[in-house]
């Protein structure tokens, strides 16, 4: 499944969706930025509630296909700039971080 | 009494995150500009601009406090203030070993610029300096008073590494005599809730030379001395809390 095909049978919004084609490789659930920066594998979608300008960063490092902000948390211009400047996909969801993984969960087997 | 103009959470050139114009010259010409009579030097996790950066405040004759922004195992923001370069220095070498080494990317994080006393380069730290430490808030407050540290949460009013963004709120202990928030209100009350008699700091953790604060902030701290030192008046007045 690609970003862009995710983003359609989630309930997701894309905030920045430069490359809708990537194929997404499992995922990867975390918050402390550090934490995600060690383990987080490339291709992986990445569910967090972090918005700060680092997240566009800590995506760019890992490789990750997409980054998924749960809980429908506001990210700040800054961090979307950083995503559209980086390449970034960026996708916000209402869901719980729980549910949100089990719904990808679902989509992805 | 004495009331002077301070800013106590500067990144130099070394924070990957600040501005590459923030040389240990710019910033002290900066505050010297703005009527400032005190800052301190705090990057993330090193100090190693802390002595060219107490040079380049000599040069412009106001007081330097060498410090530093250790980020916690929870990336929680904390900042040492030191009392001597050497406690820094020490401290600064000693965190190390508590450090996650990742090779920094600086085309996604940013250089990480090592000076001399004259705003030379001499060197680039090699591993990402801003991300955490395997210190938990406690242990650092533990760890940067065995320096000798004045050591309080940064940024206690915003959201991202702040001890009550990421706790929930104020740990009861470890105590602190200085508190920094944006928003002096919230200060007061933090400061009331905990009962720690607390000097409330204004400080802009800036990392670009046009978020430096002006005198329009300003301490006040009992000297008896005109003449002494902003910084030992600081260190005399916090020490007593």
């Amino acid at each position: 499944m690609t970003a862009g095909e995710l983003c359609g049978r989630l309930p997701a919004r894309p905030l920045c969706l430069p490359d809708p084609d990537v194929e997404i490789e499992g995922v990867y659930a975390g918050d402390l930025l550090s934490w995600v920066m060690g383990r987080a594998q490339a291709g992986q979608l990445w569910l967090t509630i972090m918005t700060n300008v680092n997240v566009p960063a800590v995506a760019l490092l890992t490789g990750v296909s997409a980054v998924l902000i749960c809980e429908g948390c506001a990210v700040d211009e800054e961090a979307l700039a950083a995503a559209k400047q980086k390449g970034i996909n960026l996708l916000v969801t209402d869901l719980p971080v729980y549910e949100a993984a089990c719904s990808v969960f679902r989509l992805l087997s | 009494m004495k009331t002077f103009g301070y800013d106590l959470h500067l990144h130099s050139c070394l924070s990957p995150c600040a501005d590459n114009d923030m040389t240990v010259h710019n910033i002290a010409g900066m505050a010297y500009l703005n009527g400032l009579s005190l800052i301190a030097l705090t990057d993330h996790n090193s100090t190693a601009n802390c002595r060219a950066f107490l040079h380049a405040c000599a040069c412009r004759g106001i007081s330097g406090i060498p410090g530093m922004e250790l980020t916690t195992a929870e990336e929680i923001h904390v900042v040492a203030l030191f009392r001597s370069l050497a406690a820094a220095e020490a401290c600064g070498n000693d965190l190390r070993a508590y450090r996650t080494l990742i090779e920094n990317r600086a085309d996604i994080f940013g250089e990480q610029l090592i000076l001399d006393d004259e705003d030379r380069v001499v060197g680039q730290e090699r591993h990402l300096l801003s991300n955490a430490t395997t210190l938990s808030y406690e242990e650092a407050f533990a760890f940067c008073r065995s320096y000798d540290a004045v050591v309080y949460p940064a940024h206690v009013d915003r959201q991202s590494n702040g001890v009550i963004g990421i706790l929930g709120s104020i740990p009861p202990f470890p105590d602190f005599s200085c508190l920094e928030c944006r928003d002096d209100a919230v200060a007061l009350q933090v400061s009331e809730e905990t009962g720690h008699a607390l000097l409330r700091l204004i400080n802009s953790d800036a990392h670009v030379l046009w978020d430096i604060s002006d005198d329009s902030i300003t301490m006040t701290v009992p000297s008896a001395d005109p003449k002494e030192p902003a910084d030992r008046c600081f260190f005399e007045t916090v020490g007593k809390l």
